[in-house]
């Protein structure tokens, strides 16, 4: 039987010991002598968030489909475990043969968001591999980044061996091919590395140089040598249909927060929100066969015993036959005790016919997204949704027994005025003055509103890459404008304001936007005891904000000032599809109030077409 | 109709709690195909419940949960289908249709048999303990009562163990295994001892009266401090709770769950 690599007093003494033991249901075995190439994937938080996360799930079946390769996972130990990992040095494990992940040939770490970053270090601290790349030898892991945040990779560089540009079905058999080719022919670790950096979406950090002007900005950028590529091209895959997929993904004993099976429809967006960068970085926008997903949806079913199933896309309204698959979801699989869940579609009639069949509707609540208070800043933000639209669709909710709304909205971006602030309250009082039109005997009490505020945080590839970011205290002081407005609506009862505190949100902007030099301020958080930072439980921001003030870096010189459209940007060196030619002109447009049509309704030639397939020629063969 | 299953648990599962066992029972059911009925309502969840909570860190070959299902294959087809889906630590032992009109499993427990032994780790073995066999005797049959005292919500609180132990003594566990050979249940779900010595009891169990192995072995370990007698000192991390079977009282007699029932052919 499978030892464990913590004895059972620890195990016993701690929170959640399940987290730790692997074992689930469909976990692949294999024999680690057996195989050339050993895999630790990661997701940097703790076992219920990394679990959850779809991407795990699709590279751990697509690398253990290799029978040279055993794909073992690794999550972030909880801080009562880490305390005792550091003081007894017990080394960071594998969950499948709890194998100290240092014996790895590849630690390969998911980066989803910003606020993981002390993770990571974590991660590498606990493995006892150096946290510095260029410390590393052939003893430890090729520590290798994916994901979102790797379209600024810049302040992690110093972390990573390698980071991969773009989706993950395309290259790593490449890569994992030429490890293997290089261990038998006995190359060195740096000799690997340039070899690695020549297949495409792949940047090694360490053979590029970067130098800064005077003020801070960058005044180059580039190989340190000829013959490595000076940009990196993401890595897409043009046909979903015929790439692997988990159809026995693994099954958790703990409850996680995505307990259910996950069909993936689409990748990409039409929509072009200037705010998002999901919505630029994956395109074009690609769907996935209906068949097969059908195919899928009972096959994992079956495979996990899983008594619900989602729908996963950026924006699933706008996949082109939604309304057979979620009419075949909810015949076939209704009955059997299977609930159906799924993600926020835009409020229409089908989609009100199809909630009220799967949903207890007095429970359940609508969602609406307008991000922006008012007409004009939604213009500025290119979301296409109008107040019509959003009256319209409450209205039938209200008629079809809803009763309760969230409304989602951002507070600090580009061109926001007081004006625009206070409109948000005003349209979530036109909801509510909406449902106290029905009347009095055939509604069901009160409707309950609920606004959500976040903060602005403007992101790589996107039109408000040049953007400023408020603040602190401008987003604090928008969060109280806000509030005063509510109090003054006439249905206040009917409605509840919640919005975050802003000090997470700066430092996702500095990392969202920073450079090589902020790994040092990332570093000293680490060593000052920063670690799950998006747990509030767990930030402490006067620690992060003493490591600001030890390395003497500046938030504001990241976060508050304008870029000029010349300036070289960190991440000027990956070419993510989109031109940025066309970020240009969108961040001209929307200083300009002026709204860009969907990939539908009409191409505007943002640079995807190159991909050659998708959105892009769709009824074009 | 009523199944009532009988499971053991063992090796990492010791470490998945009450709830996740009953989470992972309901996947199970679905990937084995089994024809569960499900409740009324919009979030409709199998009829399924257990007999006793199992608590974390404790191993068992006894463990027992109840479902109803619309039909049923065989006994032998049902044990196969959902021992083809189950994870290395769990065994389904027994599947058998209850009687028309049995009570549950939880509602009907009474008591519960526990093998306590000394677990191989980093602690090495404990020492030979030759007076343990006569000292838990003194302990258990030489006293009236076994008074301890408990922190409740309202205080401290004295009880009488006594009475809820129905029985306890020292055992050698490899000769217990040997003599009690159980079919479906593999040999390294035990970690044998070093030595084989360990601890036998039955006591009380059930939502009225409670009792955990590791109360009668800590209140046995005071015992040996305040008499001087034996070196017994109970040390939890050191040693591994099995439970063996878990009984339901008729007419004065024990009846293991899994006896209450017949096969499906």
């Amino acid at each position: 039987m499978r030892k464990l690599a913590l004895n059972d007093e620890i195990l016993l003494k701690i929170d959640k010991p399940a987290r730790y033991i692997g074992n689930e249901v469909n976990m692949v075995r294999k024999d680690p002598e057996e195989v050339d190439v050993r895999f630790a994937i990661c997701f940097p938080d703790v076992y219920e968030i990394g679990m959850s996360h779809l991407g795990i799930q699709i590279l751990y079946d697509m690398l253990n489909r290799r029978p040279d390769t055993y794909c073992e996972r690794v999550y972030s130990p909880w801080p009562d475990l880490h305390a005792i990992m550091k003081e007894q040095k017990i080394p960071l494990f594998t969950l499948e043969t709890q194998s100290p992940v240092r014996e790895m040939d590849f630690l390969g770490i998911t980066i989803q968001y910003e606020m993981c970053y002390t993770n990571i270090l974590q991660i590498l601290d606990l493995s006892g591999t150096p946290l510095y790349a260029t410390e590393r030898t052939w003893e430890d892991p090729i520590v290798i980044g994916g994901g979102p945040c790797t379209y600024n990779p810049e302040p992690l560089a110093d972390f990573f061996d390698i980071f991969y540009i773009g989706e993950g079905e395309t290259r790593y058999d490449e890569l994992l091919d030429l490890y293997k080719e290089c261990k038998e022919k006995n190359c060195s670790r740096q000799e690997f590395l340039e070899a690695a950096a020549k297949i495409p979406g792949m940047y090694v950090p360490a053979l590029y140089e970067v130098t800064y002007h005077e003020d801070g900005t960058i005044a180059s950028f580039g190989p340190v040598k000829e013959e490595i590529p000076a940009r990196v091209k993401k890595e897409i895959v043009m046909d979903l249909t015929d790439t692997p997929y988990p159809t026995k993904p693994l099954v958790p004993y703990i409850k996680v927060t995505q307990d259910r099976v996950v069909l993936e429809i689409m990748r990409g967006c039409i929509r072009g929100c200037r705010f998002c960068q999901a919505g630029m970085i994956y395109r074009p926008t690609r769907e996935r066969n209906l068949e097969q997903l059908k195919q899928w949806a009972y096959e994992m079913l079956k495979n996990t015993g899983h008594e619900e199933i989602s729908l996963s896309s950026l924006s699933s309204s706008d996949y082109t036959r939604l309304k057979e698959l979620v009419t075949f979801l909810i015949e076939e699989f209704k009955g059997k005790g299977i609930n159906i869940s799924l993600p926020s579609l835009r409020i229409d009639a089908f989609s009100l016919d199809v909630m009220s069949k799967v949903q207890d509707v007095r429970k359940s609540s609508l969602t609406f997204a307008p991000e922006a208070g008012s007409q004009r800043l939604r213009d500025v933000i290119n979301k296409g949704l109008t107040e019509e639209v959003i009256l319209e669709g409450a209205g039938q909710a209200f008629e079809g027994g809803w009763q309760k709304v969230k409304l989602y909205f951002m507070l600090g971006l580009p061109t926001e005025t007081e004006e625009d602030m206070r409109e948000i309250p005003r349209l979530a009082e036109k909801i509510a003055e909406r449902y106290y039109e029905i009347p009095k005997d055939k509604r069901n009490g009160k409707c309950q509103i609920t606004i959500s505020t976040s903060f602005f945080v403007p992101k790589p590839f996107t039109p408000f890459q040049w953007a400023p970011m408020c603040r602190r205290d401008e987003f604090l002081e928008r969060a109280r404008v806000v509030n005063e407005e509510v109090k003054q609506q006439l249905n206040r009862k009917s409605l509840k304001y919640n919005w975050h505190e802003a000090d997470v949100t700066v430092l996702e902007g500095v990392f969202a936007r920073g450079d090589r030099r902020v790994g040092r301020v990332l570093l000293k958080a680490y060593e000052n005891g920063c670690i799950f930072d998006s747990w509030t439980e767990f930030f402490v921001n006067e620690k992060w904000l003493s490591a600001f003030q030890e390395t003497g870096i500046s938030m504001d010189f990241y976060n508050s000032r304008e870029r000029s459209t010349d300036e070289i940007l960190p991440w000027d060196f990956i070419d993510c599809g989109v031109s940025k030619e066309f970020l240009k002109r969108e961040w001209e447009k929307a200083q300009r109030g002026i709204v860009t049509p969907n990939c539908r309704m009409q191409c505007s030639g943002c640079g995807a077409m190159q991909f050659e397939g998708g959105v892009c020629f769709e009824n074009k063969n | 109709m009523k199944i009532r299953i009988k499971f053991a648990k063992y090796g990492s599962l010791r470490f998945v709690g009450h709830l996740d066992m009953m989470r992972y029972f309901q996947k199970a059911m679905r990937r084995a195909d089994i024809d569960i009925a499900y409740s009324e309502g919009y979030s409709p969840h199998q009829i399924m419940s257990f007999a006793a909570p199992l608590g974390v860190g404790i191993t068992s070959e006894g463990e027992y949960l109840d479902i109803e299902v619309h039909s049923s294959k065989s006994d032998q087809e049902a044990l196969r289908a959902l021992n083809e889906v189950m994870v290395e630590g769990v065994s389904v032992l027994q599947y058998r249709e209850l009687p028309q009109g049995a009570r549950n499993a939880m509602s009907s427990v009474a008591a519960a048999d526990y093998l306590v032994y000394w677990k191989e780790g980093d602690f090495g073995c404990p020492d030979a303990l030759p007076e343990l066999s006569r000292a838990l005797r003194e302990f258990y049959r030489g006293q009236k009562e076994i008074l301890i005292t408990r922190q409740t919500k309202k205080g401290e609180k004295t009880m009488d163990l006594k009475p809820l132990i129905f029985e306890l003594e020292a055992v050698d566990v490899k000769d217990f295994r040997t003599a009690r050979k159980l079919d479906g249940f593999p040999e390294e779900g035990l970690q044998l001892p070093c030595q084989g010595v360990g601890f036998f009891m039955k006591v009380c169990t059930g939502s009225t009266d409670n009792v955990k192995p590791e109360l009668v072995l800590s209140a046995f370990s005071d015992y040996c401090e305040a008499t001087g007698d034996c070196g017994f000192r109970f040390e939890p991390f050191r040693m591994q709770i099995h439970r063996v079977e878990v009984y339901a009282r008729e007419s004065g007699d024990f009846i293991p769950l899994g006896e209450i029932g017949c096969h499906i052919n």
